[in-house]
């Protein structure tokens, strides 16, 4: 019971968040905002007992994450745009329906759902009481979030470090393009003291 | 903030700790929550930290762009190559069982060295990134000045 009414008070807290990081027109309250978010998701994912999402959550999302927004920040106005005046409720209604039905979609499922920890729900019943049970018994490796994502589920892992690899190439490889215009652009408005084309880049 | 006595001693003494933490996070991962993508996360932290407070350019001459790229290249090549490895001791692709004489020992084995491709990857790309952003804001500001 107390673990629901922590989990309520988070939830809260999460809304609370959003309403706040939509109102925000400046960004840098924004991105602490953000990092904010994600710790207080590490706190929620504590009390549901998976820690090591937590320890993921709150490394990448509340300390990488708003470091690197941080960093890519300096190159954004530092202030939104206001935007343009609504013309009247049709101009929202469109969005408004749409957000209705999904959300009555998604509240209609998770009714379905079976509650939290529920030994006898499909996905603990499949391949997850031989990993349970080998995980101790066979390979000696207590922590089974360990063994599933390295041995068992060896391929996604190999998968996911690849797409973390190939992502980090890309951005470098956007980003090393970016650098060289700039140094062509410079060169030239050095050279004939009128500002490049290149500056919108 | 280079300027600042507090902040430098703070950096200075936080950054040895915090790698050490990441390295536990890393090899304890197979006894407690962890494992190569958060002890990637935490060793790159404590990197950028020092870029932060020293400037990008102490932190370039601590890692230079091409020991960034090789980080993260060798990451994916030991995850790989632990899984050519089992095809080589006539197992399959990433099968652990047959890199040791105890089906259990080569799991150990196999899981170490893959966690620990995942966090040098993950350590690589981070840092990778966070230098680039960095670069990128002194590059344009150095163009927007040439045009004022």
């Amino acid at each position: 019971m107390a673990g629901y009414l922590t989990n309520l008070l988070l939830l809260a807290l999460l809304v609370f968040i959003l309403v706040l990081v939509i109102r925000t027109r400046r960004l840098f309250p924004v991105v602490v905002l953000a990092g904010a978010y994600s710790l207080v998701s590490a706190a929620m994912f504590v009390n549901l007992d998976a820690v090591d999402v937590a320890f993921t959550e709150a490394a990448v999302g509340a300390g990488i994450s708003t470091v690197l927004f941080l960093a890519a920040m300096a190159y954004l106005p530092a202030v939104e745009k206001t935007p343009p005046e609504a013309k009247g409720v049709g101009h929202i209604m469109p969005a408004l329906i749409i957000c209705v039905f999904a959300g009555a979609l998604l509240v209609a499922a998770a009714v379905e759902l079976p509650p939290v920890g529920d030994p006898l729900a499909p996905p603990h019943t499949h391949v997850a009481p031989r990993y349970l049970e080998e995980s101790g018994s066979f390979l000696h490796i207590p922590n089974v979030v360990t063994t599933v994502l390295a041995s068992y589920r060896g391929f996604d892992t190999f998968g996911e470090t690849v797409v973390v690899f190939a992502a980090g190439l890309g951005v470098l490889v956007l980003l090393a393009g970016f650098t060289r215009t700039a140094r062509a652009t410079k060169s030239a408005a050095v050279e004939d003291t009128t500002p490049g084309e290149g500056d919108d880049a | 903030m280079r300027d600042n006595p507090i902040l430098r001693v703070t950096a200075k003494i936080l950054f040895a700790p915090i790698i050490v933490f990441g390295l536990y996070v890393q090899f304890h991962g197979d006894y407690g929550p962890g494992g190569g993508f958060q002890a990637g996360v935490i060793i790159a932290a404590a990197f950028i930290l020092h870029a932060l407070i020293f400037g990008l350019e102490a932190g370039r001459r601590l890692v230079p762009g091409w020991v960034n790229l090789a980080i993260l290249a060798f990451g994916v090549l030991i995850y790989g190559g632990v899984g050519v490895a089992g095809m080589m001791l006539d197992g399959l692709f990433l099968d652990y069982n047959v890199l040791s004489y105890d089906a259990s020992k080569g799991q150990h084995y196999g899981i170490l060295l893959v966690e620990f491709g995942v966090g040098m990857t993950v350590t690589g790309v981070m840092l990778a990134l966070f230098h680039a952003f960095a670069g990128f804001i002194e590059s344009d500001y150095d163009a927007t000045e040439d045009k004022t």
